[in-house]
């Protein structure tokens, strides 16, 4: 049998099962919070507060959501196929958490004798398994908008497919040159190539193209076409509610952290900072995780700022614009490194 | 009158199309300008009122629900006494037809309003009334005047009935009043 990818496993399989768990667990407990911070930033950015009703601060505005969510009736149309209804957000939110295993949080530490890499798990394959994910997970999009048995549903899905094809290109292309200048797939080995310089210095092209990419990939404004709910009430999540939309719902917001992480270890240098300090280990996910909330941060500021682009804009943007500068930033970067 | 085709063409004055650096360059720089648009609403602060905790300020001739006004303590004619003669001028006036006043005879033993006459009842229905303010200029004594609480909903129709022990009591909460120039 021929190995696909390399999978660098030092831990024993407790081990294992412990970092899935936590990060799970920790990741979870961090992405309810991160709605009510989205919310309430984009209340600052336009002259309001967001919500302040629930907890203190509005804190516990998230929970109360959650069991407003879980305590819904559960419903579709008669016009759905059922199977597919169903399966479809659960294909989009375990795509989404499928990628967060491979966000590395800091480097290996020996903890109780044992060495624990602070990641899921290291792939050979690093940004291609995350590619191959994000690729599934229009599949999460696709099913349930043409499963809903919904025009508007039908319309938000397919014009998630076009945004797909047209921005996952470029948005691998950009790191592509990040690969080349690092001569390693797996994330670990790019983050500790960035020990000197962070690649957004000699890779800055590549930076702005995969962010804007990345607006497109997690649909988010300015791209958010395939939710346009000025147009198409909510695009491909329209006929569900309850657990169904809170699983879209989350798969979004895991999608922004596996984007948010992915930059963070190709061109932030992860758990690095500019002049090496030296910090205990358990500091490195903190800085990453600090690197990451910049990232949402700006997927926030760009939604509070940008108006939502037409769909020909948005597709002749990606095939015009993004894929000849992504190609030719990865041509230059080829020249630089072979030279 | 001939169709003149040329009558129909509207003439849209558009910017010099750029070439593509500065397209790119503009488009750049337009984002950024927009982000610093938005970040500036941050630094401003939120504008919102919190309302149950923090009420908009009224003017001061701001026609809120009625009151009925009693004379001073301190007053040497009339102390204390009602101001409301019951002469149903402000019934009269009413176009929404709310207020309902039913006069009786003041006695020298029980003396309730400075007139002849004082109101036994008086009713106004807020739930009919349509804040216009007649009954103000009606009223021959500035016995009612519209007072500033604008928080007038309730559960029931019955309960925006107010009688004249409501109208004439302090409001429980005072509404802020808007200061010169704000």
């Amino acid at each position: 049998m021929i190995a696909l990818a390399d999978v660098n496993y030092f831990e024993p399989w407790w081990a294992q099962i412990i970092k899935a768990l936590v990060i799970f667990g920790v990741l979870f407990a961090i992405l309810p919070m991160l709605t009510i911070y989205e919310r309430k930033l984009l209340g600052r950015f336009q002259g309001r507060y967001g919500p302040n009703r629930v907890g203190p601060f509005g804190l516990m505005q998230p929970l109360a959501e959650i069991v407003k969510f879980a305590t819904k009736e559960p419903f579709r149309p008669t016009t759905s196929i059922g199977f597919l209804f169903r399966l479809a957000p659960m294909l989009a939110i375990l795509t989404s958490v499928s990628a967060l295993a491979l966000i590395p949080w800091g480097n290996v530490q020996h903890i109780f004798g044992t060495r624990f890499g602070l990641y899921g798990i290291d792939v050979s394959v690093g940004p291609l398994y995350v590619f191959a994910m994000s690729g599934i997970s229009f599949y999460g999009i696709m099913l349930g908008g043409w499963a809903s048995g919904s025009k508007y549903s039908f319309l938000g899905a397919m014009r998630g497919a076009a945004q797909l094809i047209s921005y996952e290109v470029a948005q691998g292309l950009a790191l592509v040159g990040v690969i080349i200048s690092a001569q390693t797939l797996s994330l670990t080995g790019i983050i500790n190539a960035q020990q000197g310089m962070w690649y957004i210095v000699p890779q800055m092209a590549g930076f702005l193209i995969f962010m804007v990419a990345s607006f497109a990939e997690t649909n988010r404004a300015p791209f958010d076409l395939v939710e346009a709910d000025a147009e198409l009430v909510a695009g491909y999540f329209t006929e569900y509610g309850g657990t169904g939309f809170v699983a879209y719902l989350f798969s979004e917001y895991v999608n922004m952290m596996v984007v948010s992480g992915i930059a963070t270890a190709m061109f932030l240098g992860g758990w690095h900072l500019p002049g090496n300090p030296s910090f205990p280990g358990w500091i490195d996910p903190i800085i990453v995780f600090a690197k990451m909330m910049i990232f949402m941060t700006l997927f926030i500021w760009i939604r509070a700022t940008l108006p939502r682009l037409r769909y020909d804009q948005l597709m002749s943007f990606g095939w015009k614009v993004l894929l000849p500068l992504a190609t030719l930033n990865l041509l230059i970067t080829a020249i630089v490194v072979v030279v | 009158m001939p169709y003149d085709p040329s009558a129909d063409v509207i003439e849209v004055i558009r910017h010099p199309a750029p070439n593509r650096a500065a397209g790119a360059y503009r488009v750049f720089g337009e984002t950024l300008r927009g982000m610093k648009t938005t970040f500036a609403r941050v630094v401003e602060g939120p504008h919102t009122i919190q309302y149950p905790e923090e009420k908009t300020p009224v003017y001061p001739r701001f026609r809120g629900r009625h009151r009925l006004h009693r004379f001073d303590d301190s007053d040497p004619a009339h102390p204390g006494l009602e101001k409301c003669v019951g002469c149903s001028l402000c019934a009269a006036a009413c176009p929404a037809d709310c207020i309902r006043v039913v006069a009786a005879e003041n006695t020298p033993e029980n003396r309730i309003s400075a007139g002849e006459r004082y109101a036994a009842v008086y009713e106004i229905n807020l739930s009919r009334c349509i804040f216009c303010g007649y009954c103000e200029v009606a009223c021959p004594f500035d016995a009612i005047t519209m007072g500033h609480d604008y928080e007038l909903s309730d559960y029931t129709r019955s309960d925006l009935i107010f009688t004249k022990e409501m109208l004439l009591a302090e409001p429980i909460e005072r509404t802020p009043l808007r200061g010169e120039g704000e």
